[in-house]
């Protein structure tokens, strides 16, 4: 269990950008075991929901997920496999309810190891309206490197994460 | 026209800076959002063929949705 949990650094747009990253995480392997990345987001899309994705190290290659998805009553289970990123799948875009942001946290052990990485990704959008989605993800970085910088971004068309999303990256160690 | 910023949040030097993409970054995040529209619209061409073929069954057995669940539960 975790005895250490502490903000390690944060954000809230000011402006829209196309990506955010943390980078410098190499200096934090010896004082955390787990690292926690926590969003508030909303992106520009044109719709109520669209994927969003995850990479490491600026790594575009060794990636995989399995997710299972749920909207409208239904449930779904998917793979991606991109290679490229891991699939984040659900943040909230523009067409959705104004002025709301859908969640995801993301939960990274072990980020210093030496072993392939995996991740732990909950997600959710919000929309006053029966359009709204929720996921679960487990994906692996197949890569044996530590984690020294993570990056999230929309992947639809021209989207970028819209101002006022917010992101804080917590650190934690089980002594 | 611009090209679109990134943040970055150094949590070594707790410097947050906006740094415009690379040519080679715009054109990875573009491949990558063409495959996402790609897999979005072919999944729901099949979740609507599913759909269609739920409702077909379901019109064919004579019952509602919530019957086939209670009768599946």
């Amino acid at each position: 269990m975790a005895t250490t949990y502490t903000l390690i650094d944060k954000s809230i747009l000011g402006s829209n950008q196309a990506s955010v990253s943390f980078t410098g995480l190499g200096s934090y392997s010896s004082t955390y075991t787990d690292l926690k990345l926590v969003a508030s987001v909303r992106d520009t899309s044109a719709s109520n929901y669209q994927n969003a994705k995850l990479t490491f190290n600026s790594s575009t290659s060794g990636y995989s997920d399995r997710a299972i998805r749920a909207y409208g009553g239904s449930t779904v289970d998917s793979t991606s496999g991109s290679g490229s990123s891991i699939n984040l799948f659900y943040e909230t875009s523009d067409s959705a309810t104004a002025n709301t942001f859908g969640t995801y946290e993301i939960y990274i052990p072990n980020f210093s190891s030496s072993n392939y990485k995996s991740v732990s990704i909950d997600c959710v959008t919000e929309n006053n309206a029966s359009d709204a989605f929720l996921g679960l993800v487990a994906g692996l970085w197949s890569n044996t490197a530590a984690i020294t910088s993570i990056t999230v971004a929309p992947l639809s068309g021209s989207a970028n994460l819209k101002s006022g999303s917010s992101f804080y990256l917590y650190g934690i160690k089980n002594s | 026209m611009p090209k679109p910023t990134k943040l970055i949040i150094n949590c070594e030097t707790k410097e947050q800076i906006e740094v415009e993409l690379t040519d080679e970054e715009v054109a990875q995040l573009e491949a990558d959002r063409a495959k996402a529209e790609a897999d979005k619209v072919a999944k729901e061409a099949a979740d609507a063929v599913k759909a269609e073929a739920k409702a077909e069954l379901l019109a064919k057995l004579g019952i509602t949705a919530e019957e086939a669940a209670l009768l599946l539960a």
